[in-house]
């Protein structure tokens, strides 16, 4: 037993997944692993997400008006979980908030609590606005009603605190609040660019990594970002318009019961609308990321520093599969041609939606993994295993069940918003 | 009050504010101290003094409660060995604490090469340890600013501050830092700054059996340390990053990184 925990207690910290071979440092480790992977693949779709929403809101593409709020209250349940990696992956997760009291500026990782609460803010206050109309008229008909239950009273509770004392609800009350929706979303879209542009500064300003230093990285990040986002978005308003479809079908939820619900033809025009113009939208980001990763590429490829021998053995033999089968062809060609081609449906798009998202997945794995699996001597490689099995809290933090729960609680957190912020509603609630 | 007082009452304030607020920065001892300060720590390794015995490494573990067991160490010694078809070797197995008893390669993965005595061109040993940067970029990019860098040139962390998020160890080009496997915070040769504070000797300029590892203070023209590092030729590990590394070494090889 005592020999156990000596045991574990010798245990370094990168040690269970790390494979080294030839020469690497004796320190050096695989010290970022699978929930920096995650890092800039979920505040990503985070940007990405806001980005959508903001197209209808600042720019006023009329077109996408249902996948905008949908995108905007899905951006508000990622939110928490582009912080979660993080917290995930600190060795002291309660000294965290350090970050806060004492921050050093000359870090990258320090201005991240101000540039993430501030955005919070903004996304908050786009979505309060938004919702006002509805939070007002819910509470005052749950107030109209006389015998409430337990759970009304509380919903009355709630969406009385969310209408934050504004009851106004005035055609020229609500024309101002969209006035200043619309200002927020513009304040919005260069905050959500920093957020995820800074995530790749993070990467890009390590100096000692030769594969991360690049100025292109906040770049390449922010497009990827917008990539990944859209392709969620899409993916998620599909699935849940199929449920809807299903749900008016039979009539199953409260909303479906109205006499004047949407019918399925209804949803099923307005999702092929919805889906059709967001995948343009796509397809510029995509080709705007593709060309960035590439010209990076090739730049290095040609300009041939002291560092392309390790990188060339690691990119295009070591990492090849993984880099230009996963990534480039699956995750981006792949959904490319996909969506490209004549003849686009909905059921094309979706499944191209998926391997956008594999992709930049892939993407973001290659740079943070790759990033650490050649020695800082040039002359060893480091093998990332990622674990699978858990056999204590860290090989379960950092492991795939680690990861999964990070993938997962988007979705759960979108499912109690949607309580309150319900993504799909009638016309006159909002605006 | 009128308009012209009040602006004229607003201009004095602030004039008067700001005197003595500019004065406070003009006599901030700390800067004053830092410009110049009496003691500048640096290192000196004579390469070809060292034979890879480890007693640097162990007394270094021992001196610093870093686990021996542990594959991370604050100071290590690597092995360069060179044969005559031009094919270049390196190691350092679990840092040299044991020494370079036995003459295989470890290649990693558990798999060894043995080298043919009569086939080795030349073969080294290269002590190394934490550079104590002038600009070091592990005390830039620590977002709490846990480890900073002393008045006389040493490079320390605050082991109850640090949050942990390992953005020094990726910073350091020199794969100096990482995580104390007990205490889970980000570790890094201090130059045993507990002992030079004593007037000691750090403990593995202590425990070098050869003098291959000198300390002195770069700013004391006497110092024997300075003394050579201004007199004879000697080298820094990879300064294209720019990093003012305060270790200095004789008798390095190019190929050393």
């Amino acid at each position: 037993m005592v020999e156990q925990i000596v045991q574990h207690a010798m245990e370094v910290h990168g040690e269970a997944w790390t494979i080294k071979e030839l020469f690497v440092l004796p320190n050096e480790y695989i010290y970022w692993s699978i929930q920096i992977v995650m890092y800039p693949f979920m505040t990503g779709l985070v940007a990405g997400a806001f980005v959508l929403s903001s197209l209808y809101h600042v720019f006023g593409v009329e077109k996408l008006k249902e996948i905008a709020r949908f995108s905007l209250v899905f951006s508000f349940a990622l939110l928490p979980v582009a912080m979660m990696p993080l917290l995930l992956h600190l060795q002291q997760p309660f000294r965290g908030i350090n970050v806060m009291m004492t921050p050093h500026f000359t870090s990258a990782i320090a201005a991240f609590g101000f540039v993430f609460s501030t955005y919070g803010c903004i996304v908050a206050t786009e979505l309060w606005l938004v919702y006002r109309k509805h939070f007002v008229v819910t509470a005052l008909e749950l107030k109209a009603q006389k015998n409430r239950g337990m759970v009304d009273s509380l919903r009355l509770m709630i969406f009385t605190g969310l209408t934050l004392g504004a009851w106004d609800i005035s055609h020229e009350a609500i024309e101002k609040d969209h006035k200043a929706c619309k200002i927020m979303a513009a304040i919005g879209i260069p905050v959500a660019c920093f957020l995820h542009g800074y995530a790749g500064f993070i990467f890009g300003s390590v100096k000692a990594n030769a594969l991360w230093m690049t100025p292109l990285m906040p770049v390449i990040f922010i497009c990827s970002a917008v990539v990944s986002g859209v392709a969620l978005c899409i993916l998620c308003y599909v699935i849940v318009q199929e449920f809807r479809k299903i749900m008016a079908k039979r009539k199953i939820s409260r909303w479906a019961k109205d006499a004047d619900a949407p019918t399925v033809e209804e949803l099923e025009g307005a999702k092929h609308m919805e889906v059709m113009m967001a995948s343009n939208y796509l397809l510029y980001f995509m080709i705007a990321a593709l060309t960035l990763e590439i010209l990076d590429l090739i730049f290095r490829g040609y300009t041939q520093v002291k560092s392309w021998d390790i990188l060339r053995e690691v990119i295009m033999e070591r990492d090849f599969f993984k880099i230009f089968i996963l990534q480039y062809a699956i995750g981006n060609v792949l959904p490319f041609l996909m969506m490209a081609l004549p003849g686009r449906t909905v059921r094309r798009t979706t499944i191209a939606t998926v391997l956008v998202l594999f992709g930049v997945f892939m993407m973001r794995y290659n740079v943070v993994i790759g990033g650490q699996a050649f020695s800082l001597s040039f002359a060893g490689f480091m093998d990332y295993h990622l674990p699978i099995i858990p056999h204590n809290l860290e090989t379960y933090k950092e492991g795939l069940f680690g990861a999964l729960t990070v993938a997962a609680t988007p979705f759960v957190l979108f499912y109690f918003i949607n309580k309150f912020l319900p993504a799909f509603l009638k016309e006159e609630s909002t605006h | 009050m009128e308009r012209r007082d009040f602006l004229k009452k607003c201009v004095m304030v602030v004039v008067g504010a700001s005197v003595p607020l500019s004065a406070l920065t003009f006599v901030d001892p700390k800067k004053v101290l830092a410009a110049n300060p009496d003691i500048q720590w640096a290192f000196l390794v004579d390469t070809n003094k060292c034979v890879g015995c480890g007693f640097c490494v162990k007394a270094c573990k021992v001196e610093n409660d870093i686990p021996l067991d542990a594959n991370v160490t604050r100071t290590w010694v690597e092995r360069y060995v060179y044969t005559k078809d031009d094919r270049r070797y390196v190691d350092s197995p679990k840092g040299a604490l044991n020494g370079y008893t036995e003459s295989r390669i470890d290649l990693g993965k558990g798999e060894f090469k043995e080298i043919d005595p009569k086939n080795v061109g030349k073969a080294f040993f290269v002590p190394k340890l934490c550079n104590h940067c002038s600009t070091p970029p592990c005390t830039q990019v620590c977002p709490v600013g846990a480890t900073y860098k002393t008045d006389d040139g040493v490079v320390l962390v605050d082991r109850s501050w640090c949050i942990g998020c390992g953005y020094c160890i990726m910073a350091c080009p020199y794969a100096a830092r990482f995580f104390h496997p007990v205490l889970h915070v980000a570790d890094k040769c201090t130059f045993c700054y507990h002992r030079l504070s004593k007037g000691l000797d750090s403990a593995c300029v202590n425990a070098c059996p050869f003098g291959a590892r000198r300390m002195g203070n770069i700013h004391d023209i006497n110092d024997p340390i300075t003394q050579i590092i201004m007199n004879e030729r000697v080298g820094v590990l990879k300064d294209e990053f720019g990093t003012k590394p305060q270790a200095f070494y004789i008798g390095l090889a190019q190929e050393v990184r």
